[in-house]
């Protein structure tokens, strides 16, 4: 973490050096890949969402068809709002769970924080295949140890898979699950840098944790939690696997998010032109997202 | 994110009156403290742990145990049965070979490129190195899931479809690991290479000869993250891979679940195996992951 400090006081370019071989080859490979699989397929995918090209052969420009057939398209209407959806619970339970755990695991009067800490980042290790495996596992309605528990405890079982809602809520908690241990990390550093003498003063006027917190804490880590919310929520509108492996888009299609849709109708039903259209509206949402944040960070920094 | 850090090591002298006083009120002050603090902790280690440790538990179950009720946490005749199924009727020991074929080569690559750029990007300064920073930014708006579809028709004309080549070439690019190379070598004082220059050295040389051995830490720690990724791709394999005989784990795994009946001996035999070598890699690098500047930029 040195590096940071650091970094500020060095980062003015003190008289680099004008050379021109050495950087060149020294960036020439990354270069050609950049090239290769960010700058062509950028173009095509924009020149194809103009397209009806399907993958093979010719293919001829329909101007905003594609774009003006997805706005009518329920199904992609409805990926949309079930991703948005997915990605408005998830971004917030996981950003009050890693932000908990972090106080804690900071906390020095907790006990046995090295290998707790273990346990909260093992499911981020976790690849989100075998996440939602492992949900899918605890959340079988007929066999799951959850709705065991529930009908245990004197409760009916749950149709955690046959309910649409249920189903996303499901994914959501797992997601959030998975990915507590990264959000944690972040808010680690983060709360570790606030001044300890910040809190030292406000005990001497008398305020408890939860007043320090709300007054010290939030506010020194408001950049910190900014970055948190930000890649939770891009990574949320990108999210498939663990849908794919959790309960597959359903029950039926009504679970199938964005990437999913893009994946279906470009190679499965080999409409590419189409779905490259559908990816430039993510795109799209992705870019509106990263601005809209972006705004409010900066208005909150100058309050 | 850049302000905070040095306050930290300032405050230890005029906080050291705080402490003596906290300690003089002593032992049953900190047990009060300790005990609220501690439950807290461990209720909610228990909520991320216990589905993991019931995932392992069942995995050693014998089928026929595995519904049978009332459950219970520990296996009564705990068997690998799931464990061996899994090994031998789904490929599996070939898709641990390609998974490992592509995270340890595209492990490489990574480290390599991400360092050489990295490097020129905090150490020279032309307008090209410039633009290409900005190139590099860009990437990290464009994720690879918006591009799926190009990207697959790129790799696929160049001939790279059905090949692990296909999945570890676009892997290597990555902003993640430039950002966090240029953040170290930014750290690394110009006078360093204005000396080796004096000296007589060349300058790739003084990259190759002086950079690259001090930059091991931050080799470490991509390599590690980059393994992760690589390790637990899905959709980039998927769309790549046609023959079964070049299936990768993650893929191994999500074909089982999608099967008609899940079979969730194999299935639960299968997903532990595959947790197994980020776990052990994890476990032996921990320190490395904990203190990793991932802030730097990410994206995977």
């Amino acid at each position: 973490m040195t590096q940071r400090a650091s970094d500020v006081t060095v980062s003015p370019p003190r008289r680099r050096s004008k050379y021109t071989v050495a950087p060149l080859v020294l960036i020439a490979a990354n270069v050609v890949l950049f090239a290769l699989f960010f700058m062509w397929p950028a173009v095509i995918g924009l020149v194809y969402s103009f397209t009806n090209y399907t993958g093979v052969g010719a293919f001829q420009f329909v101007g905003l068809d594609n774009y003006s057939k997805l706005f009518g398209d329920s199904t992609f209407y409805d990926a949309t709002t079930r991703t948005l959806l997915y990605t408005v619970l998830f971004v917030p339970l996981n950003f009050v769970f890693s932000l908990l755990i972090a106080n804690v695991l900071v906390s020095k009067h907790a006990k046995g924080v090295s290998v707790a800490r273990i346990f909260f980042f093992i499911p981020w290790l976790l690849s989100p295949i075998v996440v939602g495996v492992l949900w899918r596992w605890l959340f079988g309605e007929n066999f799951g140890l959850v709705n065991y528990l529930i009908e245990k405890a004197g409760g009916s079982a749950v149709p955690w898979q046959s309910n649409a809602d249920l189903s996303l809520l499901v994914v959501v908690v797992a997601a959030s699950w998975a990915w507590t241990g990264f959000s944690m990390l972040l808010f680690i550093a983060a709360i570790k840098n606030v001044p300890t003498s910040y809190y030292e003063a406000a005990a001497l006027d008398g305020a408890g944790p939860w007043r320090q917190f709300i007054s010290i804490t939030l506010p020194s880590i408001a950049p910190t939690s900014f970055i948190v919310i930000l890649l939770n929520t891009i990574h949320a509108m990108k999210e498939y696997p663990l849908f794919a492996s959790l309960n597959n888009g359903g029950p039926g299609t009504t679970n199938n998010l964005l990437v999913q849709y893009i994946y279906q109708t470009g190679f499965k039903s080999g409409q590419i032109g189409y779905a490259s259209a559908a990816s430039f509206v993510l795109m799209l949402i992705l870019m509106a997202v990263a601005i809209i944040q972006l705004i409010v960070n900066r208005r909150v920094e100058n309050r | 994110m850049t302000t905070t850090d040095t306050p930290r090591k300032v405050d230890s002298t005029p906080g050291r009156a705080v402490p003596k006083k906290r300690s003089g009120s002593a032992a049953s002050g900190g047990l009060r403290r300790a005990i609220p603090a501690t439950t807290l902790l461990w209720v909610l280690a228990a909520l991320y742990g216990v589905p993991v440790l019931w995932f392992v538990l069942s995995s050693f179950k014998p089928a026929g145990d595995l519904f049978s009720l009332p459950l219970t946490l520990f296996p009564t005749n705990p068997t690998v049965s799931g464990y061996e199924a899994a090994w031998d009727s789904a490929n599996f020991s070939q898709y641990f070979i390609n998974t490992a074929i592509v995270c340890v080569i595209a492990t490489i690559l990574t480290v390599g490129v991400s360092c050489c750029t990295g490097y020129a990007l905090a150490k020279y300064d032309n307008k090209w190195l410039k633009a290409f920073f900005v190139g590099i930014l860009a990437t990290t708006m464009l994720p690879g899931e918006v591009m799926l579809a190009p990207l697959f028709l790129v790799v696929r004309d160049l001939g790279f479809y059905n090949s692990l080549a296909g999945i570890i070439l676009p892997a290597v690019l990555t902003a993640t690991g430039c950002f966090m190379f240029r953040q170290f070598f930014l750290t690394v004082p110009d006078e360093l290479i204005e000396a080796a220059r004096i000296d007589g050295a060349r300058e790739l040389s003084i990259f190759l000869r002086i950079m690259v051995p001090i930059s091991r830490p931050i080799m470490l720690t991509l390599a590690i993250l980059s393994f992760q990724w690589r390790w637990n791709d899905y959709i980039w394999p998927l769309l790549m891979l046609n023959d079964p005989e070049k299936f990768t784990v993650q893929i191994g795994i999500q074909s089982l679940v999608g099967a008609q009946n899940i079979n969730w001996s194999v299935l639960l035999g299968g997903s532990v195996i595959s947790m197994v070598p980020l776990i052990v890699v994890f476990l032996v690098f921990q320190r490395y992951v904990m203190n990793a500047d991932i802030n730097a930029g990410l994206k995977d």
